[in-house]
């Protein structure tokens, strides 16, 4: 849809100029125009008082028979076997969207020796399991598993695809997109389907985490969602569950792939899941220096939790940026979260605002992570996390 | 060799602020930058330039006019030239229109051995159209590059990062590379790169110039639309605890046990 200035209507009042966030509108002889930096967002159309901006529908080329598509497919991606714990939040979600739109649930996966893995897509609510076991499939290559799951895509014409945001799903949904012609909305926090016309409503963070955008995708088919890990709600696992596998003959010839996986190397420090918390300590800026965390990780380990932090430490090098919490960090909801010198910038807020409870512990009265947390103490995290630590006793 | 880099002028998120009343964005006073992934993109360009000192490494984007001050600091900081796809018709545009745009301009250009782009740029956080650029021009890609480890005759070793440690990958080239902040550190910019970056040109192309239709580009030719958009809602302020620290600390465990968060 693109945005139009009604220039009768239109006071020059220059309120939409200040409230694009894209800096998009410029005041031309007293009256708005829209510039080449409009995404469409329409927080002008709201701001207009006078209601001399609108949201026009225009042709869109590339359209398809939208009524061709059935089914919501999930790609579950697996890494060594063993299936990335974002797919059963996916199979969570897409069965909710199945269910809404009265079609099937599948799952899609790609890998050599993973047919173990078809029991227990079914057991979290695939219907149907699309299967591609290959020798060359057994790491993930951008034109591998492109190629594949794009065949796929073109035979049995699913109308939703739902990805995990991983390094992998963002690398591999942006190449099916383009290569179905087709729009994909990325790091979405939020699914919904529009009663109407049944076509799927993403929501996801925008300019930094300061704006939501609802995402849709009304002509192009399949509608394609990368989805923030930790976000949505699990399936419940029931092995009495049953369901089809559909073998995929994935076939290869010289030059098809062109990513050679030499090696794979994990990090020697003990694996971070931050999604899977229960009980997160953070910590920030706040901290003074990369011992700080030493201190946070006492309070984890009482807790039987672990730490994370904000992007300030990250960057200051205290600690790796697979800690990291927030908008360009992993996305969590905890039962605990304690925000320990953070001071609470959008962006890590964003990341960390869903959790059951949160508790902000910093020196700064007004630091703007007081407005989100349950409980704050305002005071030195040397001495208040002790006191933690004391009062929860042995 | 030659390289290209994908780069974008993006306001600068981190300095944007909420309303706390009407809700609304405050953008006074937020400047302009160049995004900041893409700055690791640039100088990954440069170190390659700086052993192999007849490399040439150009800058394309798209964006407003406005855009060419991100572009003569792209210069300043050492690059040789810079292309500008500016047209009222590109605007709009989602993931999947600008990596049509982008990949035209590039194609136009023609004569590269490795594109780099940033992974994502701040104002979307999308990570879609370097890969999509990849995809329309029909190269390989490797997305998330920490390092470059060799380049070879007819390909390139890169280090991909994973949310638990890396992967050692072979692309073969030309292909296009995103690059993460772990990558390098931007270099700044020197007096003399910027008074030589007013001497240097930029290339400013429209749809005509790239040879396409205006029904491909821009909103036109975007699948995705924004359907709304909103401030997001702010979690309601909780209790502030007060009294000594112990007091604060016995107080705080106490209700957490009383709501069985413990």
């Amino acid at each position: 849809m693109a945005i139009k200035v009604i220039k009768d209507k239109c006071k020059g009042c220059s309120i939409c100029v200040k409230n694009c966030p894209f800096s998009a509108i410029t005041l031309e002889n007293k009256v708005a125009v829209i510039g080449s930096a409009c995404t469409g967002c329409g927080v002008c159309v709201e701001k207009c008082p006078f209601k001399a901006i609108e949201k026009v529908e225009e042709e869109k080329k590339g359209a398809v028979d939208v009524h061709q598509y059935h089914g919501v497919w999930v790609f579950a991606e697996q890494r060594e076997g063993k299936l990335m714990g974002v797919v059963t939040e996916l199979l969570g979600e897409g069965k909710k969207l199945a269910a809404e739109i009265g079609c099937e649930l599948c799952a899609v996966l790609c890998g050599h020796n993973v047919e173990n893995l078809t029991d227990e897509l079914i057991a979290y609510g695939a219907e149907k399991v699309y299967l591609a076991d290959a020798p060359e499939l057994a790491n993930y290559t951008t034109d591998g598993y492109s190629k594949v799951i794009m065949e796929a895509i073109t035979q049995y014409k699913p109308e939703i695809v739902l990805l995990g945001a991983t390094h992998i799903g963002r690398d591999l949904g942006p190449c099916l997109a383009v290569q179905c012609n087709t729009g994909l909305t990325a790091d979405c926090t939020r699914l919904e389907i529009n009663p109407e016309n049944k076509g799927i409503m993403q929501t996801r963070p925008a300019f930094g985490g300061n704006l939501m955008a609802t995402i849709v995708c009304p002509n192009h088919r399949p509608q394609m969602s990368t989805v923030r890990p930790g976000v949505m709600t699990k399936a419940e696992r029931d092995d009495s569950r049953k369901g089809e596998v559909v073998r995929l003959t994935p076939s290869f010839a010289e030059g098809d792939i062109r990513q050679k996986v030499l090696e794979i190397v994990k990090n020697a420090t003990e694996q971070v899941s931050l999604t899977d918390a229960d009980v997160i300590v953070a910590g920030g800026l706040g901290l003074g220096n990369a011992e700080g965390f030493d201190l946070l990780k006492k309070l984890a380990d009482r807790l039987g939790g672990t730490v994370a932090a904000s992007r300030a430490a990250v960057d200051a090098g205290w600690i790796d940026h697979a800690y990291q919490i927030g908008q360009t960090g992993t996305t969590v909801k905890p039962r605990l979260y304690f925000a320990c010198g953070i001071s609470g910038a959008i962006q890590h807020v964003a990341g960390m605002q869903n959790s059951d409870y949160i508790i902000a512990i910093n020196k700064n009265e007004n630091a703007p992570i007081f407005e989100v947390a349950d409980y704050g103490i305002v005071g030195d995290l040397y001495k208040v996390i002790p006191a933690i630590l004391d009062a929860l006793g042995e | 060799m030659k390289i290209l880099v994908c780069a974008k002028q993006v306001p600068d998120t981190n300095e944007v602020k909420i309303d706390p009343v009407k809700g609304t964005l405050i953008r006074d006073g937020v400047p302009s930058i160049l995004n900041p992934d893409d700055a690791n993109a640039l100088e990954a360009a440069l170190q390659i330039k700086d052993k192999n000192p007849d490399t040439k490494v150009s800058v394309i984007s798209m964006g407003p006019p406005q855009a060419c001050e991100m572009l003569r600091e792209c210069m300043a900081m050492g690059a040789d030239d810079a292309y500008l796809l500016s047209s009222r018709v590109f605007g709009g545009a989602d993931t999947c229109a600008t990596s049509t745009t982008i990949a035209a301009g590039i194609a136009k250009v023609a004569d590269y051995d490795i594109i780099f782009a940033g992974r994502q740029a701040i104002d979307g956080d999308t990570a879609q159209v370097g890969p999509q650029v990849a995809q329309r021009l029909g190269l390989p890609v490797v997305t998330y590059v920490q390092a470059v480890r060799e380049i070879r005759e007819h390909s390139i070793v890169v280090e991909r990062q994973m949310e638990d440690g890396y992967e050692v990958i072979e692309c073969a080239t030309p292909c296009v590379l995103t690059c993460v902040k772990e990558l390098n550190t931007p270099r700044y910019m020197t007096v003399s790169g910027i008074v030589d970056a007013y001497k240097k040109d930029i290339t400013i192309w429209n749809e005509k110039d790239v040879e396409l239709e205006p029904a491909d580009c821009g909103l036109r030719a975007s699948p995705t639309q924004v359907f709304r958009s909103f401030t997001p809602p702010q979690k309601g302020k909780g209790e502030m605890l007060t009294g000594s620290v112990s007091e604060m600390a016995a107080s705080l465990v106490a209700k957490l046990e009383e709501k069985h968060a413990l």
